[in-house]
């Protein structure tokens, strides 16, 4: 099918962690992320059940959440700088260093050329890069939260 | 001549109305109802689908015509837009479309909203999206009214006037009755067709140089007049400061503007998760990327084949390079090869259009029937009556873009599109990052976020020279221009971020932390997600 077709995904198939997405609702998932789960015995815990705000504030202080927000943060906030840095470097060189970018480099290509050719290149490498990176550092840890959470936030009202 | 340039035109035109409505009524037929098919389309899309359609939604006639005309006339300045439009990408990918995804369920303002008072900031972020989605709206509409004048030859006032019209009533009839669904597939078959089309253009004029890309330069300066001075920048935006600060203000609106638009915001909404969301991204940033490399090789193909000059006296903007360079390529003025590729690219110009008017109407009817009039009504009506009021929505808003597209035809589409970008860099992208990344951020930071760019974004633009002071503004005759640039990014935009950080570190509440850590732990791993 079409869903299978992503340029990315071609080759690391195993590396898939959505692949094998059961229905919603599986129900024995508790453990595999790492947040210790509130009410793990489910109806059967005496006393009231937390609320859903503690879950998400318990799910919010767990280590396996903080580790995928400092994989994504560690990713994206240099990426960020960088691709807007060489974006804004370029855009002011076109407006105020004209001598300098109709510098020739090869025949009739100059460093414009090439400048303006090379933001095309490393935003498809940087595209190329930040989805190698979400689905193999990131989308494994995430999915197994996301299941955790559901699980614990399951009839709350939510 | 002239006479089968049209007779052949109108028949695509008819072909590709005839298609688009039949898809709204099969798609239609099928329809249940609910409030998650109308502005989703029942989030079931894949990335692959998704990926063409927000193509075809981002990749408008301005682009198609407009960059390869600026090329054509002004040589590298041209390019400029092709990177910013294209860069710009990055900011949605990396910062945007997931978390998007994962929050929200149909409109940016639900995003904003999860973690806010409810009412305030609906209020405030639907204003600011219905805001830029109907000057987006209106620059399509008027590009659509002269183009489709210039291709069929009657550039009588009557012509303009009913092509608008009549693209306004097909937008409403596509989202009235088509929904999210009918207008996906819309945007999928025009991104098909104008990758198409701008592939075949390309490879022809490769081909007749050879696939030689140093001879296809030095013959564009040749024929420009310029010479080397063609192939650097400066041309168009090198004179005094003012022009060079405006063409900055304008790159810094081009690559912010777009994860602020909230047709493209919307379209994250079509598929189930925020994986789907990412690689539907990457496939449109592949297709985008490879249609602006071909817009360069088109506009710089232009100024070769059929020179600079030419391109001008048919159109003092440069939009008709693309067709004439198809009319050239076929094989000049008369041929049937050159009638062909001029009417099959009108046509692609016209669906480019239709499809684009038809995903900003529906973007901007959700704001109103799901933002708006949610946050206004009184509790406790069915969702039904949701839809309702959105598919009324649509012909409302269908009604103020055809009435606005006709009063501001003689308006450059260029501007208003850049005026569209720096509406929503100014007030939709800092409310999204301050709320997606920023712990301590506010109801009241919130809405003066959005309310402290909208403002000034917009004021500013009726104090430019655009509008009063030059003989090429709105009102030549009267002079109340107090802000040199054309383009008010630069200083809006940095303004919204301000009011933002203003209103949330004067706020009397604290910020709820309980929301925040929800907020975030959906963002990043997608639980509970709709």
């Amino acid at each position: 099918m079409e869903k299978e077709a992503g340029p990315e995904t071609a080759g690391v198939r195993l590396d898939d962690p959505w692949d094998d997405v059961p229905a919603p609702g599986r129900g024995d998932q508790d453990g595999t992320g790492g947040v210790a789960p509130l009410d793990a015995s489910g109806a059967a815990a005496p006393g009231p059940r937390p609320s859903a705000a503690d879950i998400y504030l318990e799910v919010h202080r767990s280590d396996a959440f903080r580790e995928v927000r400092r994989r994504y943060r560690r990713f994206v906030a240099p990426a960020a700088l960088a691709f807007l840095l060489w974006y804004l470097a370029y855009v002011v060189a076109a407006t105020t260093a004209p001598a300098l970018m109709a510098r020739p480099v090869a025949g009739a290509v100059n460093v414009a050329m090439v400048a303006g050719l090379g933001q095309f290149l490393t935003t498809f490498l940087l595209t190329w890069a930040y989805a190698r990176h979400a689905r193999l550092r990131r989308d494994r840890a995430a999915l197994d939260l996301r299941w955790d959470t559901q699980e614990m936030t399951r009839g709350l009202g939510r | 001549m002239k006479g089968d340039h049209q007779t052949l035109a109108l028949l695509l035109f008819s072909a590709f109305i005839a298609v688009t409505l039949f898809i709204t009524t099969w798609v239609g037929r099928n329809r249940q109802g609910s409030a998650e098919e109308f502005y989703v389309g029942g989030r079931l899309f894949s990335p692959i689908e998704n990926g063409f359609a927000i193509a075809g939604d981002y990749m408008s006639a301005a682009s198609f015509l407009g960059i390869s005309g600026l090329i054509a006339l002004f040589g590298y300045d041209g390019m400029l837009y092709s990177v910013g439009f294209l860069v710009a990408w990055l900011v949605v990918l990396l910062l945007v479309a997931e978390l998007v995804r994962n929050c929200g369920r149909f409109t940016l303002a639900d995003v904003v909203a999860a973690r806010m008072a409810e009412r305030p900031v609906r209020t405030a972020v639907g204003t600011s999206s219905v805001t830029v989605s109907v000057l987006y709206l209106v620059a399509q509409m008027v590009g659509a009214g002269s183009l489709v004048a210039l291709l069929l030859g009657g550039t009588s006032d009557a012509a303009r006037s009913w092509t608008v019209v009549g693209v306004g009533a097909l937008m409403v009839i596509y989202v009235s009755f088509g929904g999210m669904r009918a207008t996906t597939w819309i945007q999928i078959v025009k991104a098909v067709l104008l990758m198409a089309g701008a592939l075949a253009l390309t490879v022809l004029v490769l081909v007749h140089f050879h696939g030689n890309i140093n001879s296809l330069l030095n013959t564009a300066a040749e024929r420009s007049g310029h010479g080397k001075d063609f192939l650097a920048p400066g041309l168009r935006y090198g004179g005094d400061w003012t022009s060079r600060f405006d063409f900055i203000s304008l790159g810094v609106a081009l690559v912010l503007g777009t994860a602020g638009l909230p047709h493209i915001l919307s379209r994250f909404y079509t598929v189930p998760t925020a994986r789907a969301a990412r690689r539907s991204v990457v496939w449109s940033i592949g297709l985008i990327g490879s249609f602006y490399l071909m817009t360069i090789v088109l506009g710089f193909g232009a100024a070769a084949l059929v020179g600079s000059s030419e391109v001008r006296a048919s159109n003092a903007a440069g939009n008709t390079a693309i067709p004439l360079l198809a009319l050239d390529l076929g094989g000049g003025e008369g041929s049937t090869g050159g009638t062909i590729l001029f009417a099959v690219v009108a046509a692609i110009a016209f669906a480019t259009i239709l499809a684009v008017v038809a995903g900003i109407t529906l973007a901007s009817s959700a704001s109103v029937a799901h933002d708006l009039y949610a946050s206004l009504r009184r509790p406790g009506r069915k969702k039904r009556s949701e839809v309702a009021v959105a598919r009324t929505a649509a012909a409302g808003i269908g009604a103020v873009a055809i009435g606005l597209g006709l009063l501001a035809q003689d308006l450059n589409v260029a501007f208003l599109v850049g005026l569209a970008f720096a509406v929503a860099a100014s007030a939709n992208l800092p409310v999204l990052l301050y709320s997606l990344f920023w712990r301590n951020f506010t109801t009241r930071g919130a809405v003066w976020a959005v309310y402290g760019g909208l403002v000034p974004a917009v004021v500013l633009v009726l104090v430019s020279p655009v509008v009063s002071g030059s003989p090429t503004s709105l009102f030549p005759g009267v002079d109340f221009q107090l802000f040199p640039l054309e383009n008010p990014g630069l200083v809006s935009i940095p303004l919204g971020f301000l009011a933002g950080w203003i209103g949330t570190v004067t706020s009397p509440e604290p910020p709820d932390e309980a929301k925040h850590a929800e907020a975030e732990v959906r963002a990043l791993t997608g639980a509970g997600a709709a």
